[in-house]
């Protein structure tokens, strides 16, 4: 596991993120940024590209250093979904290589490869095939079974279903939206589909111009603040229960 | 030798650094350059100089978010330019292509040592390699410290180019460490198959080039070199 910046011991809070500022050089990409995140919610992260989501994220795993406060609640284990993975398609890694390697660095037991393959719904055909030769969204599923034997409390998935087909897409969401159910995870998601996020998120983190609006979706996900945000009007499609 | 060469070449190859592993190996010819003129066993110069180079690669990439294969391409293929001026007539065909010769006890010691030391790293922090080459983010938030890591590799990497300084020279070394690599790359399935096939194919190429370049009286290293080439060349034609 990363190392926590700071821990805080507030019951039912597992993030708290105050006035956190991140820059590259003399230019800032985050500023003032501030949310809280409970046990068992589930955040979206939205705004246009460039807004610093995936900046934001990089921040939370400890990967960039950052100014204010970002306290994770002690002994919380993460695991991390990127965004793009920069990898030669024709490279001998098959996906079990690349779960044993887990597995091996966090001497877990081999039976934790067997559960995270099936809770992705993984085969262990495709586990032995190279990881070039999988599509995007086994490739996804593989990484996401990749977080899992870490036994995590939290899923930081950074837009796991980008350019992946709409079939691949549904299959994701379910399978993120079954993990969070049967594994009481706590998630925060990267998404550009805001159909996805008014479905299932319970708080909706909107970055824009360096900063951030937070709070439920329905005060979130309004025509104007979208307007405003996105610089255009912005529709999505409300699934009615 | 040619198996540390064959184990280190696999990772070079994974994160596209064979150029870039190649020039690095050219870092050695000043080292030899000034062991020389101080009077001093070439070896150590180029060991000196070849650490050296990958501790100051380690820090530009860190600093500058360069591509290595930049950073290495550019910078230090300069250091055959002012190696070849360091060194002058029979000194520099050896350390350019390799040669005979008696290998002393120090040579022979830090040989053995150093191939040891290249092997069990690889073998033991193979699984680390992997996770941090399909992505640094996600090896962080298992524990793996990327920065040390990708500095281990690098001073691996360097002193694997010195091990084979005596028989294939500043020019060859390189390729020894590159070409049974990516022939493995095309051939294997999985990871175990290219450690074990580059391996296997270096150590084979390195022993068939040794025999043929005493039958012909010749210099090791190119021998070494236009077998392991041929080889490659072959898989290539074979298909995927």
């Amino acid at each position: 596991m990363a190392e926590n910046p700071e821990t805080v011991s507030t019951e039912d809070v597992i993030l708290d993120v105050n006035r956190l500022t991140i820059r590259f050089g003399p230019v800032t990409i985050l500023k003032d940024v501030s949310f809280r995140v409970c046990r068992g919610e589930s955040v979206a992260v939205i705004g246009p590209n460039g807004s610093g989501k995936t900046v934001l994220f990089r921040a939370l795993i400890g990967a960039i250093p950052s100014e204010g406060a970002l306290k994770w609640t002690s002994g919380i284990r993460f695991g991390y979904v990127p965004q793009k993975v920069d990898l030669a398609r024709d490279l001998p890694i098959t996906g079990f290589d690349f779960l044993r390697a887990r597995a091996a660095a966090g001497q877990s037991m081999d039976a934790a490869l067997t559960q995270a393959i099936a809770a992705v719904g993984l085969t262990e055909a495709l586990c032995r095939q190279p990881v070039g030769s999988l599509s995007g969204g086994q490739f996804q599923r593989l990484l996401i079974a990749f977080a899992l034997m870490g036994d995590p409390d939290v899923l930081l998935l950074d837009e796991p279903t980008a350019g992946v087909d709409e079939p691949g897409q549904e299959r994701l969401n379910e399978i993120i939206e079954r993990l969070q159910a049967e594994r009481r995870l706590t998630v925060l998601l990267i998404s550009h589909d805001l159909s996805v996020v008014h479905q299932h998120a319970t708080h909706v983190l909107c970055l824009s111009g360096g900063t951030a609006h937070f709070g439920e979706p329905r005060t979130i996900l309004t025509p104007d603040l979208l307007h405003e945000v996105y610089g255009t009007p912005v529709a999505f499609h409300v699934h009615e229960h | 030798m040619a198996l540390a060469a064959g184990l280190i070449g696999c990772f070079a190859v994974m994160r596209r650094m064979a150029l870039a592993g190649d020039a690095l190996s050219h870092v050695a010819l000043p080292g030899i350059g000034i062991a020389l003129a101080l009077h001093i066993h070439p070896l150590f110069g180029a060991v000196a100089m070849l650490l050296f180079a990958g501790l100051l690669i380690w820090a530009i990439e860190d600093r500058s978010h360069l591509a290595l294969e930049t950073i290495i391409g550019v910078v230090f293929s300069g250091a055959l330019a002012i190696g070849s001026l360091m060194t002058t007539g029979e000194d520099l065909i050896d350390a350019l292509f390799g040669g005979a010769g008696m290998v002393s006890l120090a040579e022979i010691v830090f040989g053995v040592l150093t191939a040891a030391a290249v092997t069990i790293f690889v073998v033991w922090q193979r699984h680390a390699l992997i996770v941090t080459l399909v992505s640094p983010d996600i090896a962080r938030t298992i524990g793996i410290d990327v920065k040390r890591l990708n500095l281990v590799y690098l001073e691996m990497f360097a002193l694997t180019v010195a091990l084979g300084l005596r028989y294939l020279g500043v020019l060859l070394m390189g390729s020894l460490i590159i070409i049974p690599a990516a022939t493995a790359k095309r051939v294997s399935r999985n990871l175990t198959q290219m450690l074990v096939i580059a391996s296997v194919l270096a150590i084979l190429v390195t022993i068939v080039g040794t025999l043929a370049a005493a039958h012909f009286q010749r210099p090791t290293g190119p021998f070494i070199v236009t077998i392991a080439a041929a080889v490659f060349f072959l898989s290539a034609l074979w298909g995927d």
